[in-house]
């Protein structure tokens, strides 16, 4: 017996280490000096659905990702580290989603895969943190959702048991399969590269043929072989509209410096209590 | 009474039986959209033995509370919340819907947006009503939420607006905004939902098997002095010293994402965008270049002073005072100054 995992990840700009340079002078971004990078906690969710693969051992771990063709960086690392397949979603009829319209090509995609156990994806994506992509999907899928996982204590062909991470504690709860996870930043760190498959996988290419189980190549899923209704795809599909957009500018206060002595500092704190801050 | 297109806030309630503060703030907020729309304003709150739920509600101008009681809509899971609150949302069309950016709102409210198909912004840090044009059809959209939210790491403030699609849904972190009675002896009215007409045996999948929730609660939103610490603090073991900086001022810890993740001290502790918003009457800030997800989490605070290494540090621009050494020198003059 085996499971059926599904992998959702995204490629995203480093935003946690956005330079001097990251912004034109304009207010826009500069996406050329950030770094793009397998957005971090995708790489906790395929770790978790690696560990789940190494306890049933004839579990298949599907990578998904939506983006450009460039995106195929990160579903060649996530072979790298252990998953058997890579699916690239892409199509010029994608652009411009919100998180809705997102999830519904992903939600297709995962379709696609035919009868499948779990669906993983990190809890947020760094570039919009909005944590709506894994639920959405979950409902579309008219699956059960467990958001903020940090360990699979308990897995069978029947059902998992997961402890979430939430702000004042943890929780563990147990669900039959399917069932769709995401996954906090709190849990196991994703394993490294394995040398042997990384020159297996080094010079794979992507491929526009839906053949499955495909291990010579990445294939590329459209919006016509996911069968879409092209009005939930894109602007179109978007319900959310980007009004305005606005450089962050901190108003200037007037700024007194302090030398780091203690005359310096015992006169700061004698103001302080002084004017009943302290 | 127009029952329709009012504007609702999803109440959470805490442990202890409450409403949690967030839904509070929300209501706050809540009653000025509503106020702005001239429509009413609506609580819906789920749990099990809810007592006295109403006298707590009330005083922030709640015009109708939802409230269903069942021993399933506590502690909260998922797909019942859902199943309840999408049954109330189809009947009563709500035209804007609030909840909070915790981990409860984040699991539901986009569970919800994707079953009515309509617009959720996240993590919203302003809300206010307005018009908009759409350029290519010149079609007006009069009385729109705009749902103001940092994005790309805090680096920009997007203004997004869901012109088509109701209700229109955000989520707002805890502290950023204020609480307010609107008026101590307002009354509205209670109405029960049918919880059994929502619910039924495939709603309740998920099977709670234990759960481990701290009594303790850090408290750094209502504190008047927050002594908060970068990665710039070096390590675990020098975070730590803040703590007793913190006892001897009288104040709570707080934290930058950088020194969360670096494992520093703990999440309940992160001011800024993905953490807590804070406006305490002063703000000490160590080993903190300043992010902006940071700042636009702490510079409302009345006085801030900064402690680092680098001169030109962004947070040194909002500091009024700036102190330029290590924070590991630096930490203990002020620990001498407050003693002497």
């Amino acid at each position: 017996m085996s499971l059926k995992i599904a992998v959702l990840i995204k490629q995203v700009p480093d935003t946690r280490n956005v330079g001097k340079d990251a912004m034109k002078e304009d207010g826009t971004i500069n996406r050329a000096a950030l770094p793009a990078i397998f957005n971090p906690e995708d790489l906790n969710a395929l770790e978790m659905a690696l560990h789940i693969k190494d306890i049933i051992p004839d579990s298949q771990v599907i990578v998904l990702t939506m983006g450009p063709a460039r995106a195929t960086e990160i579903l060649k690392e996530a072979l790298y580290r252990g998953a058997d397949r890579g699916i690239l979603i892409s199509d010029k009829y994608f652009a411009g989603s919100d998180t809705l319209a997102t999830s519904y090509a992903l939600s297709l995609a995962v379709k696609k895969l035919g009868k499948i156990d779990l669906v993983f994806a990190g809890r947020q994506a760094i570039d919009g943190d909005t944590a709506q992509v894994g639920p959405q999907i979950a409902e579309k899928l008219n699956m059960p959702q467990i958001t903020y996982a940090e360990k699979v204590v308990e897995i069978s062909i029947q059902h998992i048991v997961i402890q979430r991470r939430i702000e004042r504690g943890t929780e563990t709860v147990k669900v039959s399969l399917p069932c769709l996870i995401t996954v906090h930043s709190s849990a196991p760190l994703c394993r490294f590269k394995n040398a042997k498959r990384v020159l297996k996988f080094k010079k794979i290419t992507t491929a526009e043929e839906h053949t499955s189980n495909n291990n010579s190549s990445i294939e590329v899923w459209n919006a016509a072989f996911l069968e879409a209704n092209m009005d939930y795809l894109g602007l179109s599909g978007s319900p959310t509209k980007v009004k305005k957009i606005e450089n962050v500018v901190f108003s200037k206060k007037e700024n007194v410096s302090i030398a780091p002595t203690q005359p310096e500092v015992d006169l700061l704190f004698k103001e302080l209590i002084d004017s009943h801050i302290l | 009474m127009d029952i329709k297109n009012n504007v609702f806030v999803y109440c959470e309630i805490t442990e202890e039986g409450l409403v949690a503060d967030i839904g509070l703030e929300l209501l706050s907020k809540g009653r000025k959209l509503a106020n702005e729309l001239c429509v009413q304003l609506e609580a819906i709150v789920l749990g099990n033995n809810l007592k006295n739920i109403d006298k707590q509600l009330f005083p922030y101008g709640v015009d109708v509370i939802n409230i269903a009681e069942d021993e399933r809509l506590f502690p909260y899971m998922t797909l019942p919340h859902f199943e309840v609150i999408t049954h109330l949302l189809k009947k009563k069309q709500p035209e804007i819907l609030l909840l909070g950016a915790s981990s409860v709102g984040r699991d539901l409210a986009p569970r919800i947006a994707s079953h009515l198909r309509c617009g959720l912004t996240a993590d919203c840090t302003a809300l206010e009503i307005g018009t908009h044009t759409e350029n290519k059809t010149g079609k007006v959209y009069q009385n729109l939420l705009y749902q103001i939210r940092p994005a790309f790491g805090g680096n920009i403030i997007a203004t997004i607006i869901n012109p088509e699609t109701r209700p229109q849904m955000a989520t707002v972190r805890e502290g950023v905004m204020k609480r307010e009675i609107y008026q101590a002896d307002f009354k509205g009215i209670v109405e029960e939902i049918a919880v059994d007409q929502c619910l039924s045996d495939k709603d309740v999948l998920v099977k709670m098997v234990k759960r481990e929730i701290e009594k303790h609660h850090i408290n750094i939103k209502n504190a008047s002095i927050i002594v908060a610490g970068g990665y710039g603090m070096g390590s675990k073991e020098n975070f730590h010293q803040l703590f007793d900086f913190a006892d001897l001022v009288g104040g709570e810890v707080g934290a930058t994402r950088a020194a969360v993740d670096a494992g520093f001290t703990e999440p309940g502790r992160q001011i800024g965008q993905t953490g807590i918003t804070v406006r305490p009457k002063l703000y000490f800030a160590f080993g903190i270049s300043g992010a902006i997800q940071h700042l636009s989490g702490m510079e409302e605070s009345s006085k801030i002073i900064s402690v680092n290494i680098d001169p030109n540090a962004p947070i040194n621009s909002i500091a009024d005072y700036t102190i330029v050494g290590n924070v590991n020198d630096v930490l203990p003059l002020m620990m001498n100054a407050l003693q002497n």
